[in-house]
């Protein structure tokens, strides 16, 4: 196979996963367990991730913003940007990209070894579908746990950007000034546009993390493989949705 | 043998035609056909690379054959209608236990997933099944901690407790020392005899085939080379039937050398 019909091959699975998934949406409550199993390891663990980067990516933004711009007097704008660029674009890509390294690597290496080992295929001898059994719980625990996360990183950039204004000597911006530029500036639309983002970057990382790991074959190098892979394909996912999202919300 | 007694469910027959199977460039079955009558033990010989374990595969619609068709019970494997109308169960040959659960999660997993029987009726499956293979004391631990031996009985434990029609065994005496191996051969002629259920053993373990099985056939490089009863196979005058039941160590002129030399 060329590298368009790989490409080409690779978006048809993650689409037919997609809708084999969705058909057993109304199973769900029988596998509430795994489904809080994989909303606990999703979130938990990687919420200090998110909280501890985006608070610093805050912090650069104001610095930054800061530096081009205290000389022309526009430092009251800082709450502005900062606030905007965490909830438009800096919060959910990168959420997406920490999720993509701590969960879509995660589900891989687990899918793919389950795989190599046989056991996806002693699932289908027992006539339990894969796709209900392990796809289903892990997409809706990361649909459930993006919004949050997502939010977290708005939250914590914000909180970044205005101790770094405030913090430092040649910025030296009351709270109450950057707080009231970040909100006048800010809509319900804009948050929301944040989370939808987020979500959209959040389901294709899933379901390329489950079609690389399902399809993995081999041995344990093979495993291996498949989770750079998924890393390196959620990335580049990422990076190119990120424009066509973006150009269609604005 | 299994002989006909205590019957717990309907037995199936299996009808293979014709069936031929290709990775890439390389062919692995070509044109394999047999039975197996229901309720007997089928073993299917072999040395390793012989498309034994292939033929499992589609046999329990894991992989699609590239030509010939697998019957069982005259309906199609391939078909989805198949797998829920007849239960079959596959004894991997590593095991295939879930590894993120504990031996008694994994042998509930059947059940629990159809909702086919109450926790309380597969607490006491499980406690008979695993009293009588002797691994009640792994019920608590997970696949990881199993001896080889003790995994190929919970992996055996876990097809019984389905109460199949037709059990498949894929190489189920493999890294097993010569005691157990006896042990899992008996196992699977008592759970034959038991349950009824028809059993497809893919081994190379000649003691295993010859002593339990109906029937045997021998497959090499793809080709059904031999079918026969234990007897007629041990009577056979076919050399490489003969070759592959008693191998003969020469020392002085070895095969590999045999086959460096051809090449």
């Amino acid at each position: 196979m060329n590298p368009l019909t790989k490409a080409l091959d690779g978006v048809g699975a993650c689409v037919l996963l997609f809708f084999q998934t969705v058909r057993y949406l109304p199973t769900l409550p029988r596998q509430w367990k795994s489904l809080l199993d994989q909303c606990l390891f999703m979130g938990y663990a990687t919420l200090p991730l998110v909280v501890i980067l985006s608070f610093f990516i805050g912090g650069v933004l104001a610095l930054q913003f800061a530096y081009a711009t205290v000389d022309i007097g526009l430092k009251e704008f800082i709450g502005t940007i900062v606030g905007l660029s965490m909830v438009l674009e800096l919060a959910p890509v990168m959420t997406a990209v920490m999720v993509s390294g701590r969960i879509g690597s995660a589900v891989t290496a687990e899918l793919a070894s389950m795989k190599v080992y046989s056991e996806v295929d002693a699932l289908r001898t027992m006539n339990i579908s894969p796709e209900r059994f392990l796809v289903l719980p892990r997409v809706v625990a990361l649909m459930l746990v993006m919004p949050m996360l997502t939010i977290f990183s708005m939250v914590t950039g914000w909180v970044g950007g205005q101790v770094v204004s405030q913090m430092v000597d040649w910025i030296d911006l009351a709270p109450t000034a950057y707080y009231q530029s970040l909100t006048s500036a800010m809509t319900l639309s804009d948050i929301g546009k944040g989370l939808l983002k987020g979500q959209l970057f959040a389901i294709g990382i899933i379901l390329i993390s489950c079609v690389t790991g399902l399809r993995a074959s081999g041995g344990p190098r093979e495993i291996g493989a498949a989770v750079t892979k998924a890393v390196v394909v959620c990335i580049i996912y990422i990076l190119v949705s990120d424009y066509f999202i973006t150009h269609a919300l604005f | 043998m299994p002989t006909k007694t205590n019957r717990s469910v309907e037995a199936v027959s299996i009808k293979i035609e014709n069936l031929h199977k290709s990775y890439g460039d390389t062919k692995v079955l070509h044109g394999v056909s047999f039975d197996v009558e229901p309720g007997q033990i089928f073993s299917l010989m072999g040395p390793s690379g012989s498309g034994k374990s292939v033929m499992l595969r589609q046999l329990i619609a894991l992989e699609k054959p590239d030509e010939g068709s697998v019957l069982i019970d005259g309906l199609d494997a391939q078909d989805p209608k198949t797998r829920d109308a007849i239960r079959t169960a596959l004894v991997f040959q590593s095991g295939a236990l879930m590894n993120s659960m504990t031996v008694y999660d994994n042998l509930a997993l059947y059940h629990r997933e159809h909702r086919s029987l109450s926790e309380r009726d597969i607490k006491a499956k499980i406690q008979s099944v695993t009293e009588a293979l002797s691994i009640e004391a792994a019920l608590k631990k997970i696949p990881a901690e199993l001896s080889g031996g003790m995994r190929k009985r919970v992996a055996v434990a876990r097809a019984i407790i389905m109460e199949p029609r037709l059990i498949l065994y894929d190489e189920p005496t493999s890294e097993l020392d010569p005691i157990l191996a006896a042990t899992t051969s008996e196992l699977i002629a008592t759970v034959c005899k038991e349950t009824g259920a028809t059993s497809l053993v893919v081994t190379h373990d000649r003691q295993l085939a010859l002593g339990i099985s109906n029937r045997v056939g021998l497959l090499l490089s793809g080709h059904l080379e031999f079918i026969g009863t234990p007897d007629e196979m041990r009577s056979s005058d076919d050399e490489r039937v003969q070759e592959f039941l008693n191998p003969k160590l020469d020392l002085e002129n070895p095969r590999f050398r045999k086959k460096e030399n051809a090449l």
